[in-house]
């Protein structure tokens, strides 16, 4: 792939971890058509998205073609730790995979 | 002759048990996305399915940034924070959507009640924040007016 699939930051401030991630999917809710022929685009979104670190799942969310097209996604946490690795992977309705992986700053 | 139809009822069997075989496995892998909810087209319906229960009770430590107008409903900034105790789960569901249940975050160790994300809208109603504590469900809302939908085109 060309583009990076997902962008994440992730910020300790005080003892929360504040992460951010922005990822690169069409979110296809399968009702829209496509201008030129009519047809409906068949549905392709991202179903699972999982957040870990230090060992621990942090977050699990589960998402619908509801959500914006390149999704945005924010969340916080206590317990992690400056250097640790936080992993955030999704699966979309295809079953496609995308995963990345950085260090708590 | 009996022969040769023992041979065709063998192999019909086998092509019919990869089938299923082939069909059954992405619905493993997925096995915790709650389609049934994500189905549903009311909101009651959806929470039933989600939860186990529709019946929320409004509270006022939800709180929703969300704009008064949303001139593109196609992104849609929603943010969601309660300072309530043993926060289960947050789900974001637009009443007016053709399936309103937009997403739902279950909270791991550690997470505070907070999701920041964004949302599309069809047209203008409220934007719902269900909030899954101590085994209970709460809820708040607030009005999005759509200048231009985002659900279809």
């Amino acid at each position: 792939m060309a583009k990076k699939a997902i962008k994440i930051r992730a910020k300790l401030k005080g003892d929360v971890v504040t992460v951010k991630a922005l990822m690169t999917h069409p979110m296809e809710t399968g009702a829209r058509k496509d201008k030129k022929t009519g047809k409906l685009i068949p549905a392709h979104f991202i179903q699972e998205v999982v957040c870990e670190s230090g060992g621990k799942t942090r977050m699990t969310a589960y998402w619908s073609g509801g959500v914006s097209k390149n999704p945005y996604l924010s969340f916080k946490f206590k317990g992690g730790q400056k250097g640790d690795d936080l992993t955030l992977s999704w699966v979309d309705n295809k079953g496609k995979k995308a995963s990345e992986t950085v260090k708590i700053g | 002759m009996n022969n040769r139809r023992r041979i065709l009822l063998k192999s019909g069997l086998a092509v019919s048990a990869l089938g299923t075989a082939a069909l059954l496995v992405p619905r493993a892998v997925l096995a915790a996305w709650p389609e049934k909810a994500f189905h549903a087209k009311k909101m009651p319906e959806a929470l039933q399915a989600l939860a186990g229960t529709d019946s929320a009770s409004e509270s006022g430590d939800i709180k929703i940034k969300a704009p008064d107008i949303a001139e593109n409903g196609a992104v849609v900034p929603i943010t969601v924070s309660t300072g309530m105790d043993d926060v289960e789960s947050i789900s974001i569901v637009a009443v007016n959507n053709p399936f309103p249940l937009i997403a739902s975050f279950n909270l791991g160790e550690g997470a505070l009640g907070f999701v920041s994300t964004r949302i599309k809208m069809g047209k203008s109603g409220d934007v719902v924040a269900v909030v899954k504590a101590g085994g209970k469900l709460y809820s708040a809302k607030k009005g999005v007016k759509v200048t231009i939908g985002g659900c279809g085109g």
